[in-house]
This record gives C-alpha cells, sequence and structure tokens, in this order.
C-alpha cells in the first residue's frame, strides 16, 4: 500500500455551477476507478475543502467515464459577476482535488510521472 | 456511410479570434459553430442596442465573415452561430453589407428570434409565472425593476429549420451552445424530434465541441503531455447518422485528442450524469463510451437519451449593486505580516470615514499565499512577495467609490516594500447578475420564428 496524491492516479477537471464549482474526477483504470469511489467521499472532499466550500458537497458517479463528479455548493463567494473572488468560477478547483491523498496497493500504481 | 464535419471556433466570448479561420483553413469541413453569449453578455447588448437600435450582437462575427466570406461561399461551409444576440436581423445586415462588398450574391442568411421575453417580461409576472431563481427559490417580482435582459435558451428545431431552407449562414440569439451542432446532424441525417437517443448523441456532441480547444488539450490536467499548446487545434466531430462520432482536429495543429481529454470536457459543468437537461433531450452521460481511434481520434459511441422536460430554461440578468477591487504587491521580508497590516489598515480608515460594509460583502485574498486553493495546497510560510487583492461590493455607489480611494495611500502611509499600484484608483462598477429559472415551454415556442432572406 502506498499513500498517493490523486495526481498519481486520476486527472480532473472543474468549473461553476452558480455559487458552486463542478469538479470531475477521473481515474486512470477500472482497478483505480474502484479506489477512487471508495475513498473519495463526499465526507473526505469537504474536508479537504473546509476553507472553500461552505455547503453540502454531492457526489455522482459516471462509471462508464471512470469518473465521479462533485458538486461543490456555496464555493464561489456568490458565483457568476456577484463573486468578488479572483477564481469566482471554481476552475481551480480541479487541481485542488488531484492533491487529495489517496491509499493505493503498489501494484496499481503507474509509474512514477515527471510532474 | 455518410459522415459530415462540425466544428467549434469559438468556445465563449472572447475566445482566440484566430480560432475559426485557421478551422475553415486548416482541413475539410462542413459546419463551423461558434458561441459569442456568455451568460451576462445579453445584458451588455441591451445597453448597446438602446444607445443604437442598429447594435445588440456581437460585432466580433462580422470581423470573421468579412475576413473569411469568399472561403466559406466556395467551398460551401455553413456556420452556425449565436453572435446574433439580441439583434439578429441587424446582424443579418452588416453581413448582406460584407456580401456587397466582396460582390457576392445568392447568400442565404437565417435568423432564429423568439428567445428575447423581456418585452413580455411583466405581463408573464403578472399572469403568475414566478420564474423563481433555479438556486435560490425567490421569485423574479423582487428584482423585476431591475432586470435587464430575459431570454429563453432555445433548441435545435428552430436552427434545423433555418438549415432545411437553405441557409448557409444561421443568426441566433440565446440558444444552447449544445444545440449547434446537433442541428446540422438532425438537418443532414432527417433525425426526428422524439428519437431521443439521437437527440442525446448530437447534444453530448455538441456539449464536447462547445468550449473550443477544451478538448482538444486546452486545460487538462496533464499539460506536460500536450504538444504545441501554442497552435492547439480546435475541435471537430464527425457525425454519423446512427448517432456515433468521431472527436477529432485538423492536421497539423498542436494540441492532442485523447479518450483523456475528452472524458475532461465530458465532465466539465456536467452536473447529474443521469439528467443532463436542454430544451431537446435529457441525455444520459452514464451511457456514453469512448474509444482511442487512431492518432487524435476517439470514437464516441453509445449514448441513449430520455424525453425533454416540458420547461425551458430562462437567463435573466438583473442589476445587483455595485462592486471593485484593486490591489497592491507588497514585498518581503514579512510579506504576509505587512499585506496583513495594509488589509487592516483600509478597513479602518473607511470605518473612521464612516464606510463600513458587510463582511459577506468584503474580499481580502493574498495571492501567492493560496488565494485560489486556502488549505487545500500548502501555501510558502515566507513567500518572498505577495499580492494583496482587496475588493467590495454595496448597493451605495458612493461607499464603493470611497474604498476605491484607500489603496494608493498606502504606498507611503503604510508599511514598507508596497508597490505595484497602478492603472489609478478602483472605480465602482455596476454589478450585472445572472437569474435563471424555468418556464412551460409553450409560452416561449408559440413565438418562436424562423427567416432566411437571400442576399
Amino acid at each position: 500500500m502506498a499513500r498517493v496524491p490523486l495526481s498519481r492516479i486520476a486527472h480532473a477537471r472543474s468549473g461553476d455551477k452558480g455559487d458552486g464549482s463542478n469538479v470531475g474526477l477521473i481515474a486512470d483504470t477500472a482497478a483505480l476507478y474502484e479506489i477512487i469511489r471508495e475513498q473519495v467521499t463526499p465526507e473526505r472532499v469537504k474536508e479537504h475543502f473546509a476553507e472553500v466550500c461552505h455547503g453540502a458537497v454531492e457526489r455522482f458517479e459516471v462509471p462508464n467515464l471512470r469518473a465521479l463528479n462533485f458538486i461543490l455548493h456555496d464555493s464561489l463567494g456568490g458565483g457568476g459577476t456577484l463573486s468578488l473572488k479572483t477564481d469566482a468560477q471554481g476552475k481551480t478547483h480541479g487541481q485542488g482535488i488531484l492533491a487529495l491523498e489517496v491509499e493505493v496497493p503498489s501494484e496499481l500504481l503507474p509509474a512514477e510521472v515527471h510532474r | 456511410m455518410k459522415t459530415i464535419r462540425i466544428g467549434n471556433g469559438q468556445g465563449f466570448w472572447g475566445d482566440s479570434v484566430d480560432a475559426p479561420v485557421d478551422l475553415l483553413r486548416g482541413g475539410p469541413i462542413d459546419y463551423i459553430g461558434m458561441d459569442y453569449l456568455a451568460e451576462v453578455t445579453l445584458s451588455i447588448m441591451m445597453r448597446q442596442k438602446l444607445k443604437d437600435p442598429s447594435r445588440g450582437y456581437a460585432t466580433d462575427f462580422i470581423g470573421f465573415i468579412r475576413r473569411v466570406l469568399p472561403e466559406l461561399r466556395e467551398r460551401g461551409v455553413r456556420v452556425i452561430t449565436n453572435a446574433g444576440g439580441l439583434n439578429p436581423k441587424a446582424c443579418r445586415e452588416q453581413i448582406f453589407e460584407v456580401a456587397r462588398e466582396f460582390g457576392i450574391s445568392g447568400l442565404r442568411v437565417g435568423v432564429v428570434e423568439g428567445d428575447d421575453i423581456l418585452p413580455d417580461l411583466k405581463e408573464l409576472v403578472d399572469s403568475g409565472h414566478a420564474l423563481r431563481h433555479m438556486e435560490t427559490g425567490d421569485e423574479i417580482a423582487g428584482v423585476l425593476d431591475q432586470v435587464t435582459s430575459a431570454n429563453a435558451y432555445l433548441g435545435a428545431w428552430p436552427v434545423v429549420d433555418a438549415l432545411n431552407q437553405g441557409a448557409d449562414i444561421v443568426l441566433c440569439g440565446r440558444v444552447t451552445d449544445t444545440a449547434l451542432a446537433l442541428a446540422p446532424m438532425a438537418h443532414e441525417f432527417g433525425w426526428s424530434p422524439d428519437n431521443w437517443d439521437l437527440m442525446a448523441a448530437g447534444t453530448v456532441a455538441g456539449h464536447i465541441l462547445e468550449c473550443g480547444a477544451q478538448c482538444t488539450g486546452g486545460n487538462f490536467s496533464r499539460w506536460w503531455e500536450v504538444p504545441d499548446l501554442w497552435n492547439v487545434g480546435f475541435p471537430i466531430v464527425e457525425a454519423s447518422a446512427d448517432g456515433s462520432f468521431v472527436v477529432t482536429k485538423h492536421d497539423g495543429t498542436g494540441g492532442m485528442v485523447t479518450e483523456e481529454t475528452v472524458a475532461e470536457q465530458l465532465v466539465y459543468e456536467m452536473g447529474n450524469p443521469g439528467e443532463y437537461l436542454t430544451p431537446d433531450v435529457t441525455a444520459d452521460f452514464t451511457s456514453i463510451q469512448l474509444k482511442a481511434a487512431g492518432a487524435n481520434r476517439v470514437r464516441v459511441s453509445g449514448i441513449g437519451g430520455g424525453p425533454r422536460t416540458p420547461f425551458l430554461k430562462i437567463s435573466a440578468s438583473y442589476l445587483a449593486g455595485f462592486k471593485t477591487s484593486g490591489q497592491l504587491t507588497v514585498s518581503g521580508p514579512q510579506a504576509i505580516d505587512k499585506a496583513r497590516l495594509c488589509a487592516d489598515v483600509v478597513w479602518k480608515r473607511l470605518e473612521k470615514a464612516g464606510v463600513t460594509f458587510d463582511p459577506a460583502d468584503r474580499l481580502e485574498e493574498l495571492v501567492g499565499h493560496s488565494a485560489c486553493l486556502p488549505g487545500v495546497l500548502s501555501a510558502p510560510s515566507d513567500p518572498p512577495e505577495v499580492v494583496l487583492r482587496l475588493g467590495v461590493r454595496d448597493a451605495d455607489r458612493e461607499k464603493v467609490a470611497r474604498f476605491g480611494k484607500e489603496l494608493a495611500p498606502l504606498v507611503t502611509s503604510g508599511p514598507p516594500g508596497v508597490t505595484g499600484f497602478a492603472g489609478g484608483r478602483p472605480k465602482p462598477q455596476e454589478i450585472v447578475a445572472y437569474w435563471p429559472a424555468l418556464i412551460e415551454r409553450e409560452v416561449v415556442e408559440s413565438s418562436v420564428h424562423v427567416t432566411v432572406e437571400e442576399v
């Protein structure tokens, strides 16, 4: 078992949904999808984004894309043009979720990437 | 088997001005879709139209037409866009003007109207349409006097109508981004509006295309794997009559099309994957199958969908007070402590002047010290410098203006190492906020109409 950031086994993209952000997380393989499905729970995502997300975290499963889709409610300071934030559209949240750490059996880990 | 090639040359208002030209010139293409309307763009166009009744559309689109109209004609490439904004007929007149300059005749331009419900808004509210805000649940009646635009998202069918009438260019106002791709497929393949799987297939193709280079390597997590991002190719869908399609880009362009880049765009702003709602269909994103089919080619198939809902989405905008923000650069040592002191000084000087803001209407960010992802990425404890960004919003323009006067004094009456104040005092900006709501579709659809005219 190794504890690694999600960036080792998954990729992600985010954008806005009103005053919430939509964060899609995609695992690299079917086996790794099971890992993220078990470990990247709404509770863990809420805790990871505790200072960003002031509302609930909703999670949807998209197994055909090996993806989980999260809505981080109340995360954008009003959203759209109402927000004063630099990241008023949650564009960076996809990069943020990739820092969350998960436990992965070593045999499922890909070779170290250079970034 | 017949395939048609549909590209996206403009992912949003402000996207690359060269992308649609490169898409046209870079290889085979049948249709180019172009999106010019952000959520509150129509409100800006409303002001332009009030000042000058011949304005109110995306003038950038005319610039594009001026660059490429003879080539479009020669190759028979058709263009579908929401550049018509609030005044698609004036936009058509401008295109005809350009055509006459080139000595081109026989050009057919379609206009879709009926999305603009602002003239009827008060009557709609009075007759019981609450138009509740989709997030807050508030009735629009509370901001009715501040509403500056209100448009329904139309679907693909009025566009199909224009294409069936032979339009070479179709000008819409508010129409879904996905319709820009679904419409040419439905037109070319003779799809039926109640074939939900095919409607969903065209909708998914539209979703993949709608943000331009975001499916060809732009905004991709593993950016270091993307070749020649400077020359990124905009996306093309090669569509077949059975609803399957291949996502690709022109040979010789940068970027990449892989299962990963396409999957990232599929999850982008997806919401509930089982119910992706458009005026045309309820698409099921849990049915989509992706398969690499050669270099920079990804086959998309298996897409399913269900009936469309009885509602259309309304996109309204309203005036919601004023805001402004400004920034200063604060060097080290102890950049963070000094930046925090600067912020404290600003708020206290404003308080002394009798100007206070609700904490929720005040912003204090240390850019370079986790402004985007506080608590998520570790911030350096003593960075060599940070940018202090302060902002406020309020219903009172004067309060916002007073805040704007309090940043520059910090250069001489704050801590040392404060620099980078440029661009003058931050000025109050009117906030044009977004109001999403639903309305029964027949209320709008009964007055949608399509006209195709020839120069």
